[in-house]
């Protein structure tokens, strides 16, 4: 019992270590992100690794998606006979849910697990404390621009996977179901509002954020030679899902009570 | 201004988590000279290091550096500071993404308009001051060991600082290199009026570079002197670590 006390007691304590060290990180992150000097080519570097090269896997991943979410839609509604509003389900769940959901875990997957890599060992070869020493701030030279790339670069993943998500469905339903394509496009725009949309996009902001700071917290964080850095790697992937997963939770929960 | 303290270190203590690494230390670095600390592997020289440049804060005492107080520092002040200061990290801590020639530069490049020709001439000048001209193109992970440590000390001097700390500048490199290794920083010392500390547990080197040997034991300086007083030293900690004896009172053991 005892025992159970004291482990119990040392999982909250390090709980509210990492949320105040987090906590920390994302208030000076955002307070440099306002102070000069701005050097675009960092930031521009870090778009391109967290955007651009993520293209291809969030392309195949929405599709299949799509393909999916389709089929397993229109199992349901061939037995009612309503086949024409698997577009409508498809582009609603998509837009408001799977795809800023999906896009993130992949991003944390890819690029969180790469960021606390590199970062981690920077941080145990001392080229993190070389930095300091050359008198460059490092979350002003490495958590900015990773956090701007990031927040900027998920948004615009995320439309483009519920393009692609969309796209995967329309070919199921105009080849397989026989839904008319004009049919189909028309069902689709019908019923989403721009709500959707905005609510969607909205929440991968806070997602990109969260990727940013866990991936940079654990990598600061390392303790001991490459295995440090293994486990720092684990702990960024597997934090930044609990933690997507929570804070759309809450998302949706508020855009369920705000805009109903 | 010969007498003219560069570093004070006033009763430093530091804990990591519920171990002691220093445990009220004190030293003081006159300016122009070359203070050589000894002392066995973790015995909390590294970390002695980064309290002066002010990358880890002491939990007790102060530490001043040019007659101003490192802790207190912040923002301008604290860069205004660190570009004072240059520090030679042990593994060279090269960054690995740079090449050779923007890890060199990289001071210059970070804080000050200097055109490309200039940053040019200067890195190459550092290069050579470390006999490395010519190799400002290739990465950090086409060099040795001994050249990644001559790398990062060239670019410690890169920036002209007034005060240079080595971690360990000769472990792990043969004996020629080594000995260019002293025999720079004791140019350095001599041409450029340059103020530093050299963390080493190599006594050829330190006998070479030093001006004043301390020796660092259970995180406090226990004796100081002139190379020769320490060489000679009766205290039995500082006869057994100078001379390498296996047997005495230092034993293997993890405080």
């Amino acid at each position: 019992m005892r025992q159970t006390l004291f482990t119990l007691g040392r999982k909250i304590i390090s709980f509210l270590y990492f949320a105040g060290g987090l906590a920390n990180l994302a208030g000076q992150t955002i307070y440099y992100s306002f102070v000069p000097p701005f050097k675009k080519d960092r930031f521009l570097e870090q778009a391109k690794k967290a955007g651009y090269d993520s293209f291809p896997i969030v392309s195949l991943i929405s599709l299949f998606i799509g393909f999916i979410f389709a089929l397993q839609t229109a199992y349901f509604m061939q037995r009612i006979g309503s086949e024409i509003y698997i577009a409508s389900m498809v582009a609603l769940s998509l837009v408001r849910e799977l795809g800023p959901v999906i896009t993130a875990l992949i991003v944390a997957g890819r690029v969180g697990a790469s960021i606390t890599a590199e970062l981690g060992s920077m941080q145990v070869t001392e080229q993190i404390d070389a930095l300091e020493s050359l008198a460059c701030n490092p979350i002003k030279y490495l958590v900015v621009p990773r956090f701007l790339a990031l927040s900027i670069m998920l948004p615009l993943l995320t439309i483009y996977a519920d393009m692609i998500g969309i796209f995967g469905s329309y070919l199921i339903c105009v080849l397989k179901i026989g839904i008319s394509s004009s049919m189909y496009m028309r069902v689709t725009f019908d019923s989403l509002l721009y709500k959707d949309v905005f609510t969607g996009l909205l929440k991968t902001i806070f997602f990109g954020m969260i990727i940013a700071f866990v991936s940079c917290y654990e990598a600061f964080n390392v303790q001991g030679g490459a295995e440090g850095v293994g486990r720092a790697t684990t702990r960024s992937v597997v934090s930044s899902f609990v933690l997507i997963i929570i804070a759309d939770c809450f998302f949706t929960a508020l855009f369920y009570f705000i805009f109903p | 201004m010969r007498s003219f303290k560069m570093i004070e270190i006033e009763g430093i203590h530091k804990f990591f988590g519920n171990k002691k690494v220093l445990d009220g230390l004190s030293l003081k670095v006159e300016k122009g000279t070359t203070c050589v600390i000894i002392g066995r592997s973790g015995c909390g020289k590294s970390v002695l290091l980064k309290h002066i440049d002010g990358i880890l804060r002491p939990d007790e005492g102060r530490v001043k550096v040019d007659g101003r107080d490192v802790s207190e520092l912040k923002g301008k002040d604290m860069d205004a500071l660190r570009l004072k200061i240059s520090m030679v990290f042990q593994g060279g801590a090269l960054f690995d993404s740079m090449t050779v020639g923007e890890n060199v530069g990289f001071g210059l490049i970070e804080h000050t308009e200097i055109s490309q020709k200039d940053l040019l001439r200067s890195v190459e000048e550092s290069l050579s001051l470390v006999d490395l001209h010519g190799i400002a193109h290739l990465m950090p992970s086409e060099l040795s060991g001994g050249m990644k440590k001559r790398v990062a000390l060239a670019r410690a001097i890169c920036i002209r600082p007034e005060i240079i700390l080595y971690d360990e500048p000769t472990t792990g490199v043969d004996p020629i290199t080594s000995d260019s290794i002293n025999k720079l920083i004791r140019s350095l010392h001599d041409k450029l009026k340059v103020t530093s500390i050299v963390v080493t547990h190599d006594m050829k080197s330190a006998y070479c570079v030093a001006d004043k040997i301390a020796m660092l034991y259970k995180g406090k300086i226990i004796a100081e002197g002139l190379p020769d007083e320490i060489q000679n030293s009766q205290h039995p900690i500082v006869h057994q670590f100078v001379n390498g004896l296996a047997k005495g009172p230092i034993t293997e053991s993890i405080t």
